[in-house]
């Protein structure tokens, strides 16, 4: 790790100068994180930037970020480690030749020669590292294990003794632990509930969608190129379909950020509700919702172009 | 056990009250634990670890602190904070986010706001609670069309704990699978890969799926007093994630499936009802089947779904056109449910011009009156 964080102003601080405005809450709990060595939990709408703290903590303290996506049917020998099997037998079946050819002149080769092929089938050199073998190599880094409401619960148990010794054993060749225990940050976007086995490890916390004031200024940093009063009537806009709560889906920030950016892409530099209607995609992904923006736009921004709020 | 404050706890400072930090801090954690949060020793442990990690310097520490170590979902937060602000006698910190919507669980609106002007002797009168319990029992085997306007109130708060059908299907296509039969081509597709070398065996069987249903939901005038809760059901079982359409049926067929997608119940039915333009109309189902099976299920929607007919069959125009239309349905459903809110009334026969000619092409003929013939109708939908 590069300097240690003094405190969870210091990160709030780092995490800013990459672009990520977080508040107090989040900001002390990612420092406890790193302070207390614990997992981080990170629930919440989709859209919220859970994803992003993690890649933002790995940019603010200088680290490599290892990214394990989960999906339905994931299992250990995609997130800890494999075997390279095709290699393997290559060499299983060059030694093969070799001794065919040197059994011409000489003896049979002895158990010692076969015990020896078979311990350097099992060798660094055919093992194929995944995600959490490697953070724990590689550590210290940033290891993100994203949407593991999507995984199995099977696998939580996996995951959950590497979580709480940090190592993992490998029966053919021993035993490998993290140095120094990497900085681990879990999303879910509780499409189901986790276990509290995991959960117990964990620190939690749950991600909402910012107030108005951090939201725009997330808006001003990550999308410096949209005009002001772009970005103003933009966030306006989000915060009340969020507040209506009549979408089927609300928008999030990341949502929030594209169509800002579609927007200023066609060329406004102000909401104008005919301009706005044709980028609606960006923020409602689903028809019905896409209607209801499309009204709330009507409403909220008066045609002549003057900005409501 | 709790009381053990656990050996990480560095702070020995006294507290505001002259009690030891620590002690301030377990207690505190023991009361949360009485509001129902999970509390273990060794998020204790995990909790003053965090709180020394922090300092115990301001309220605001020691409450992120808690938070992050002591809750596990959005339902904890707003106990946390409401045990928070009693037990430091402050309130939580300013600029927190507002509180995250619980958005798996379904809200169920009406319990206690009985319409205005409704004065009859409701369950809210009585206080035991096992009373209340066999009043609600009673409120779910009754019909609802003779319940009285509070009751029915009442009764919408109990949807929420309704059976959701799930019927099963077998897929034509085959998956991987730890069991089933042999997978030829993946089965050498690995040896192959793998040189030739003996592999595993791969299976495969076709996965069970759910199978599609739709409901049918009469709206006409005769059915008037069951709309209402036919939508709240309907609402119930879309909320459940299972492949479903509804369709209400009274002089023509609307489709209220997407309006009944809203999480919020009483708005599910209000958007739902805008929708449909023959409320309380007259019934001439066989004309109206034709329209929905014209428009929507030959198209598709019916193919191989379960169809749940809601309706107490009164037809006006004969059974002629019915009959005919039903057997379409029937070719095109893999099973037709007939729920009618007369089946459990004694004496009934079904006589009634529409369900006589709609009777040979019905699978299932059930009740569907109350919340028990709800709960029995999902039960037979699952085993369709």
């Amino acid at each position: 790790m590069t300097a240690a964080v003094a405190s969870p102003a210091d990160l709030r601080d780092r995490l800013a100068t990459t672009g990520y405005l977080c508040d107090e809450g989040l900001a002390t709990i990612a420092y406890l994180t790193l302070a207390l060595d614990r997992p981080l939990l990170l629930e919440g709408e989709p859209g919220t930037g859970k994803t992003a703290l993690a890649e933002a903590l790995a940019e603010s303290l200088g680290l490599p970020l290892i990214r394990l996506q989960c999906f339905e049917g994931i299992d250990a020998s995609q997130a800890l480690y494999d075997w390279d099997f095709p290699r393997q037998i290559l060499h299983l079946r060059a030694a093969e030749a070799a001794t065919r050819g040197a059994l011409d002149g000489t003896d049979a080769p002895g158990p010692d020669d076969v015990a020896e092929l078979e311990r350097s089938l099992y060798s660094e050199k055919y093992l194929v590292a995944r995600p959490v073998l490697r953070a724990l190599r590689e550590s210290p880094c940033v290891l993100l294990v994203d949407e593991i409401d999507r995984a199995d619960s099977e696998f939580e148990a996996f995951l959950l003794e590497v979580l709480a010794t940090h190592q993992i054993t490998i029966p053919e060749l021993g035993t490998i632990r993290a140095e120094q225990p990497p900085i681990v940050v879990l999303t879910s976007n509780r499409t189901r509930e986790l276990h509290d086995a995991l959960k117990r490890r964990c620190l939690y916390h749950w991600i909402d969608h910012p107030g108005l004031d951090r939201e725009l200024a997330i808006l001003r940093s990550r999308a410096p190129e949209v005009s002001a009063a772009l970005a103003d009537q933009v966030v306006h806009l989000v915060q009340e379909l969020r507040r209506d709560d009549e979408l089927l889906k609300p928008p999030g920030v990341s949502e929030t950020l594209e169509w800002a950016r579609a927007l200023h892409v066609l060329g406004l530099r102000e909401l104008d509700p005919e301009a706005a209607s044709a980028a609606v995609g960006a923020v409602a992904k689903h028809h019905d919702d896409a209607e209801r923006v499309r009204l709330a736009l009507r409403r909220l921004v008066p045609a002549d172009g003057s900005s409501a709020p | 056990m709790t009381g053990t404050a656990g050996p990480t706890a560095s702070t020995g400072q006294a507290g505001p009250t002259g009690l030891a930090a620590d002690e301030v801090l377990v207690g505190f954690t023991r009361a949360l634990g009485r509001a129902g949060l999970a509390v273990s020793p060794a998020r204790t442990a995990a909790f003053l670890d965090a709180t020394a990690a922090l300092g115990l310097g301001d309220a605001r520490s020691v409450y992120w602190a808690g938070r992050a170590t002591l809750c596990s979902s959005p339902a904890d937060l707003a106990r946390y904070d409401a045990v928070f602000a009693r037990w430091f006698d402050t309130s939580p910190p300013d600029g927190r986010p507002p509180r995250p919507p619980a958005y798996r669980e379904v809200p169920q609106a009406g319990l206690d706001r009985p319409p205005a002007g409704e004065s009859g002797p409701g369950p809210d009168d009585e206080d035991d609670v096992t009373a209340l319990a066999r009043a609600a029992e009673r409120l779910r085997q009754h019909d609802i069309a003779t319940l009285s306007a509070a009751e029915r109130a009442r009764l919408t708060s109990q949807f929420a704990s309704l059976r959701r059908p799930a019927p099963r299907r077998r897929t034509r296509r085959r998956r991987p699978d730890l069991r089933g039969a042999v997978h030829p081509r993946r089965t050498l597709a690995l040896q192959a890969r793998m040189l030739g070398e003996p592999a595993e065996i791969v299976r495969r069987r076709p996965p069970v799926r759910t199978r599609r249903i739709v409901l049918l939901l009469d709206v006409s005038g005769s059915m008037a007093p069951y709309a209402e809760s036919l939508l709240r059901l309907a609402h119930h079982w879309v909320s459940g994630g299972i492949p479903i359409e509804v369709f209400t049926v009274g002089t023509r067929s609307t489709r209220v499936t997407d309006a009944l997608r809203d999480r919020d119940p009483e708005r599910a039915v209000r958007r739902a009802a805008a929708l449909v333009p023959d409320w309380s109309g007259g019934t001439r189902l066989g004309d109206t089947l034709k329209d929905f099976l014209d428009r929507w299920g030959a198209g598709g929607c019916a193919r191989g779904a379960v169809v749940v007919v809601l309706s107490d069959g009164w037809e006006r125009d004969g059974g002629q056109v019915l009959g005919a239309q039903m057997g379409r349905l029937g070719l095109l459903a893999d099973r037709v449910v007939w729920a009618s809110p007369h089946v459990a009334k004694p004496g009934y026969e079904p006589v009634q011009q529409g369900i006589v000619a709609a009777w040979p092409h019905i699978d299932d003929f059930v009740a569907g009156h109350s919340l028990r013939a709800f709960d029995e109708l999902a039960e037979v939908v699952t085993r369709a």
